[in-house]
């Protein structure tokens, strides 16, 4: 379970997140939608450790982020940032395989080899495993940094828009992969989306933010609604019902 | 390239030693004084200047190289920048100045407590250095080097000055350019710890390549980013005042070496890091080898002649496109 409470946040004179406190309980996928600019990734740092806590206290399974130390936490929850750059000559498998590193903290056993493995397998990308970083698409570059992630084991995953890149058909294929690992091995995920049709589709609840607040909470069938959806991103769009599932038609 | 040999880092590394291997034999028998390789065990002084020169002097060579190479591809990974080694960067700089201040205020210091203070210069100057390189945008990636030519720069220039007042000009001219000729026998051996810094460096190969995924990754993935940063600089630093302080300074190394090793094998250290340190020890070498050939029986220092042949490597660098395996 991640635990917030009270957290708030500032860059200097400008407050990025006011009095934060959200639980997300173990198991399935959260998403966090909002506006450009809303707190999502702030917040995500936060919970990451990437970020000093400044106020309010933040716990993984009991273990506060800002005291417990870092290897431990490394073995408990994995984040692939919005902004990862991949400045390094290091091919797929190396880079994925990294993601082992705080397992062993260095060699890789026979069995980190086969969860590289079945990383690279489970984001379609055998094929590209000897391939620089460098020589890939966007696309493929961010399910590769997924796949690293993913890789690390953890219970807990955040990932700060995955589907950034990804074609049609591998954001559905990562949404869906996302979906197997939530049921079948008990994963937390938190994500945040901008696309909120696939976090209606996927998400088992959505979070909404919105100038550093939260401003709505709940499953999907509650949050895909017209006003809603206003309050958070400050158009209305229509909501229709599609196969007994909300879709917001936001593009019309 | 093949992509056969480019592909398997011991092929690279069997390559990088043998080429090695031929030249530690040359350089044993490339100099002044006769030394025919079939006299050496019945001759007396043949075998007195194999040992107390000859011998001294390559391995003052490779283990000057080697740790070179490994302090640029360190300084490379602190900085997130390719084009910084520790002789442009003011690393270099700093250990002259600390090993002139040392001279001058305390005239009677062993070798090795001059190395300590030009160490600790040497751990200042690069502290301040990587300090104000990680404060610059990253969207231009060369205003570090351009920083650091200048701040490097700068600390030479009051090396040059304090020298000059102080009427040490001629102690400088040893420290700032490299020269094997003057090593012996029991005037080399502190490089020896510079080969322990090599040895330190292989083994955290994995979290220095960590490191040039950038600092969230590396505390995402667990690793003491601080701590580790504080260990690279003094590795750095370590190796380049040993280096300033036995033979001086020596160009381009730390910069042409990583760089080369980066293209042909990619940036995972725990492979690449062997094949840096072999390459170094063998540039260095050759370059020592060539100086003692191209006036023979005169020599010219290695330091200058790695300007002339580090500088046409690093140019080539810069012209031809980088290759993807
Ligand atoms: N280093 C910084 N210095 C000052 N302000 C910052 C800094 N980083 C973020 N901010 C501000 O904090 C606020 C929240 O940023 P954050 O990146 O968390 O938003 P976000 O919800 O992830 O937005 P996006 O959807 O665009 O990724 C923004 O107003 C941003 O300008
Ligand atoms: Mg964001």
């Amino acid at each position: 379970m991640i635990r917030i409470e009270n957290v708030s946040f500032r860059h200097g004179p400008t407050n990025i997140l006011h009095d934060i406190s959200l639980t997300i309980p173990k198991g399935g996928i959260t998403a966090l939608v909002g506006p450009n600019g809303a707190g999502k990734s702030s917040l995500l740092s936060l919970i990451s450790r990437l970020q000093t806590l400044q106020e309010g206290s933040i716990t993984i399974d009991g273990l506060p982020v800002d005291t417990t130390p870092n290897r431990q936490l490394a073995k408990v929850i994995a984040i692939l940032r919005q902004d990862s750059i991949v400045a390094s000559r290091l091919r797929v498998h190396e880079l994925v395989g990294f993601g082992r590193f705080p397992h062993g903290r260095g060699r890789l056993t026979e069995e980190d080899r086969a969860i590289v493995g079945q990383s690279l397998q489970q984001f379609d990308l055998a094929d590209l495993a000897d391939r620089f970083i460098e020589t890939l698409s966007g696309g493929q570059r961010q399910r590769a940094l997924v796949a690293m992630a993913f890789c690390q084991g953890t219970d807990y995953l955040l990932l700060d828009e995955p589907l950034n890149n990804l074609d049609m058909y591998y954001a559905r294929e990562l949404m869906r992969s996302l979906r197997a690992i939530a049921d079948e091995k008990g994963k937390t995920i938190v994500i945040v989306l901008h696309d909120i049709n696939q976090a209606g589709a996927y998400a088992d609840r959505i979070v909404a933010m919105k100038d550093g607040r939260l401003i709505a909470d709940g499953a999907p069938a509650e949050l895909l609604n017209t006003d809603i959806l206003e309050s958070v991103f400050g158009f209305r769009m229509p909501v229709e019902v599609v196969d007994g599932k909300p879709v917001a038609l936001h593009f019309r | 390239m093949s992509a056969a040999t480019v592909k398997r880092p011991s092929g690279t590394a069997a390559i990088a030693s043998l080429g090695l291997a031929i030249l530690f034999v040359l350089s044993l028998f490339v100099g002044v004084g006769d030394m025919p390789l079939g006299r050496l065990l019945s001759d007396a002084d043949a075998l007195e200047l194999l040992l107390v020169s000859r011998l001294p002097r390559t391995l003052a060579a490779i283990l000057a190289g080697a740790g070179l190479a490994i302090a640029g591809l360190i300084m490379q990974t602190l900085a997130r920048n390719r084009y910084v080694e520790p002789s442009t960067a003011g690393t270099a700089q700093s250990a002259e100045l600390g090993i002139l201040l040392a001279t001058l205020l305390w005239p009677s210091a062993s070798l090795a407590l001059k190395s300590l203070a030009a160490g600790a210069a040497a751990l200042l100057g690069t502290s301040v250095f990587l300090m104000t390189a990680h404060r610059l945008p990253p969207t231009q990636p060369f205003l570090v080097p351009l920083f650091g030519l200048v701040y490097g720069g700068v600390i030479g220039a009051a090396v040059t000055f304090i020298g000059w007042q102080a009427d040490l000009l001629q102690y400088l001219a040893v420290w700032t350019n490299g020269d094997f000729s003057g090593v012996l026998r029991g005037r080399y051996e502190l490089l020896w710890i510079g080969a322990l810094m090599v040895a330190v460096a292989w083994f955290i190969a994995d979290r220095l390549t960590i490191m040039t995924l950038g600092r969230d990754a590396s505390v995402g993935l667990g690793l003491d980013y601080a701590r580790m940063m504080q260990l690279g600089l003094l590795i750095v630093s370590i190796v380049s005042a040993l280096g300033v302080v036995v033979v001086g300074m020596i160009p381009f190394v730390g910069l042409v070496v990583p760089n080369i090793v980066s293209r042909l094998m990619g940036d995972n250290l725990r492979g690449t890091l062997p094949v840096v340190a072999l390459s170094g020890a063998a540039l260095v070498l050759g370059c020592d080898i060539l100086g003692r050939l191209i006036r023979y029986p005169y020599e010219i220092p290695v330091g200058t002649v790695m300007g002339v042949v580090g500088g046409f490597l690093f140019l080539w660098l810069l012209f031809r496109r980088p290759s993807h395996a």
